[in-house]
């Protein structure tokens, strides 16, 4: 086993530590709140010296990302990190990133999209972004936030994927929260992560490439079939990435994390922080004989459906928690459940519960009473409750 | 020995200007002519060019995939961002260098090309934020005063009274009533830059300032004035008349700003009417049948004599005294 150093941090330190490890070549990015101090941390590594990073203190997100874009086209290792309003400004970036298959890796602190104008933890932002093209993580906690950034660059610079990835992180909770998180040793990191292998970059004069060239009704269609084929490869080369990180850190990941689900016949399936609380929750209704369980959601793009169909089948209900909402649809977590049931076997009850928006907390209570009505028989399929909500 | 268009004729015989054939601009269009003598001017000079090019007329014409025209390499990103783009390009050359990544040997040229609308308008903070960091790069404005590439809209760049479908000269308004923004003087701005007009009639006057770009170190922008024959409504053959014309009209003053140092590098013995300039392009032909026609052109006429006048006292204020 590698010998590891633990140290309370917050999970936007721990973020900025691993891109310290990481050391990018090029790292462009723009401060907004509750990301901010992963930039700032960023800054003073460059600013001490202590990685060899090009930082570019651009003038917005927008050009975050086009600068990201232009360094990774160039054939550099390239990151940046924003949140909320900012991710949504690099929208159209975003999409450009993707289809040029450009291995980027954003940590995204995921705060409430305006308006009106909130600092505060939900997933609207990233949820923004669902069909961008990009690899999208979710983490519970410090910990993870750090192992799945690393975990990240393996992946997005995989041959067989080439595609950017958000790791998501919950603002303010995850972000501000000091935890202790097991630090890997430098060169045990750089060992991981590995070098770029740059494919087809700009500074290669002698093999001149046209970057974003006007794709039109004749070609389009193929360039975006190969983007799903690389999402669908996710699938097929990330159980080796987490089995090589366990293999340094003792850290096993995975799709999902099902969490005391073997026999649970009630079970909850959400995405970051929340998590915690609900695992605690879990705990307590064991120790009352109830049969309940969670299925964490570590990866929400490409959506990992045969673990959740393999996981879900035959429970009795499943209450699916979202952290932001779709105007005049379902609930994007809870609509992904709910089409993966399709297929199965035996397709459990399902109950669709919004919380948390604009960061309302949500308590062991309030996820009490969601398990309490699954367990009640009281969920009606389709229609959208609140937790935490004045009605 | 500064470059002459002999040499240029010579070097070219064998070797890809960059910018090759098969391209789908309108024959006569000035983009590709600004563009070329460009990439001619760095390669002559030994540099590697690696181009950035916001999208537009020349954007869309040269890249439709599966072809591309561009021997050199190039990215293509958005409509306003490519300033923000190259500035990234140009970031990852000074850390793989840095790394031992590139041949230290190699002379590479940042090349960023956008229209007027890529510059004034949706482009402008993208640019200015480039130009503030510092990047060394060349940023090449095309402006052909208006929206082309979408099909002749207004930009912050169209002349007053030219016709245009989202300023349209009409029954009550005569077309677009604001004079052009003047992008040289808010690039000029940022102080540590080298900012400058120019325009393919005058070539050498191009290559000059192509080659004081490259060798500057830090940001330059060089706003060229390249007709579009298509929505001008000019014939193609008159392409370089009409930029001759837009210098001798005082319309397209050549000049430079190095570091808040002016120099007027064209001083033509006399001048000719702005109305000249106007009367010969058919995008003015609603305007000039209209009786707003000579407050229009008299409007113009007064601001390019105004803009003369004080682009000479700039040039005699701010003589051997760089802001930076
Ligand atoms: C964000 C965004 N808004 C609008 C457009 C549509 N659009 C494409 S090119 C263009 C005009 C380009 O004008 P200019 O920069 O002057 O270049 P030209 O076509 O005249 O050469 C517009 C409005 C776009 N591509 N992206
Ligand atoms: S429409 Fe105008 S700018 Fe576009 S290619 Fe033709 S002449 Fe050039
Ligand atoms: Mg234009």
């Amino acid at each position: 086993m590698i010998k590891t150093h633990r140290e309370a941090i917050t999970g936007a330190q721990a973020a900025a530590y691993a891109m310290k490890q990481i050391e990018p070549d090029v790292v462009a990015a723009y401060p907004i709140t509750p990301q901010t101090p992963i930039v700032e941390y960023f800054a003073k590594y460059v600013a001490d010296g202590v990685v060899r990073t090009e930082m570019i203190p651009v003038e917005s997100e927008h050009s975050a990302m086009s600068a990201v874009v232009g360094a990774a086209a160039a054939g550099a290792r390239a990151m940046t990190a924003t949140s909320a309003n900012g991710l949504a400004l690099m929208h159209e970036i975003v999409y450009i990133a993707a289809s040029m298959r450009l291995p980027v890796v954003m940590p995204v602190v995921n705060r409430a999209l305006s308006g009106p104008i909130n600092i505060h933890c939900d997933h609207s932002d990233t949820m923004a972004e669902r069909d961008s093209g990009w690899i999208q993580l979710f983490c519970e906690d410090s910990q993870e936030v750090y192992d799945l950034i690393l975990m990240a660059v393996r992946l997005a610079e995989h041959e067989q994927v080439r595609l950017p990835v958000m790791v998501n992180q919950d603002g303010f909770i995850i972000s501000h929260g000091v935890e202790p998180v097991e630090l890997l040793p430098d060169d045990v990191v750089k060992k991981f992560v590995g070098e770029l292998k740059p494919l087809y970059p700009l500074l290669d004069t002698e093999h001149p490439v046209t970057y974003g060239p006007l794709d039109l009704y004749d070609y389009y269609f193929e360039h975006k079939r190969q983007q799903i084929e690389a999402m669908k490869n996710v699938f097929k080369v990330f159980p080796s990435i987490i089995e090589e990180f366990y293999q340094i850190s003792g850290r096993k990941y995975n799709f999902v994390e099902p969490y005391k689900i073997d026999d649970a016949q009630y079970v909850m399936v959400a995405l970051g922080s929340t998590n915690g609380t609900i695992k605690y929750v879990v705990d307590k209704l064991r120790e009352q004989g109830k049969k309940v369980g969670l299925l964490k959601i570590w990866m929400f793009r490409p959506f990992p459906k045969a673990e959740i169909q393999r996981l879900l089948t035959g429970r009795k209900a499943v209450v699916i928690l979202d952290r932001s909402a779709s105007f005049g649809a379902e609930a994007p977590l809870y609509e992904a459940i709910k089409s993966s049931l399709y297929d199965v076997a035996s397709r459990p009850l399902l109950g669709s519960f919004v919380y948390g928006l604009g960061g309302r907390d949500i308590n062991p209570e309030l996820i009490e009473f969601a398990f309490e009505k699954a367990m009640k028989h009281e969920l009606v399929t389709d229609q959208e409750l609140y937790l935490g909500l004045r009605e | 020995m500064p470059l002459t268009m002999k040499k240029l004729a010579e070097v070219f015989t064998n070797k890809e200007i960059g910018l090759t054939q098969g391209h789908r601009m309108c024959p006569g269009c000035g983009a590709p002519i600004t563009v070329k003598i460009a990439l001619m001017t760095a390669k002559a000079l030994g540099y590697e060019p690696v181009i950035g090019f916001a999208t537009g007329c020349m954007e869309v014409s040269s890249t439709i995939y599966p072809y591309t025209s561009w021997s050199v390499p190039y990215i293509h990103n958005a409509f306003e961002n490519v300033a923000a783009t190259i500035s990234g390009v140009e970031t990852a050359y000074r850390a793989l260098k840095k790394a031992g990544k590139l041949p230290s040997d190699k002379k590479y040229a940042f090349f960023a090309f956008g229209g007027d609308g890529g510059t004034y308008d949706i482009g402008l903070q993208s640019l200015s934020g480039a130009i503030e960091r510092g990047h060394k790069f060349i940023y090449i404005l095309y402006d052909n005063e208006g929206y082309m590439n979408t099909g002749n809209q207004r930009s912050g760049a169209t002349p007053p009274g030219a016709d245009t479908t989202t300023a349209p000269v009409g029954k009550k308004i005569p077309g677009k009533v604001q004079l052009k923004k003047n992008i040289v003087e808010i690039v000029a701005g940022h102080e540590h830059v080298y900012a400058a007009t120019a325009t393919i009639g005058e070539p050498m006057d191009l290559m000059t300032k192509v080659e004081k770009a490259l060798s500057f170190e830090g940001p330059s922008f060089i706003a060229t004035l390249s007709p579009c024959v298509r929505f001008w409504r000019v014939s193609e053959d008159k392409t370089i008349d009409i930029t001759k014309l837009a210098v001798q009209t005082k319309y397209w003053p050549l000049y430079e700003v190095d570091r808040g140092v002016y120099k007027v590098t064209r001083k033509p013995s006399s001048f000719k009417p702005v109305s000249e300039f106007i009367k010969i392009q058919e995008r003015f032909r609603l305007l000039l049948q209209s009786p707003d026609a000579e407050e229009v052109i008299n409007e113009i006429q007064n601001y390019v004599d105004r803009r003369w006048e004080r682009l000479l006292a700039l040039e005699e204020a701010t003589k051997d005294k760089p802001i930076r």
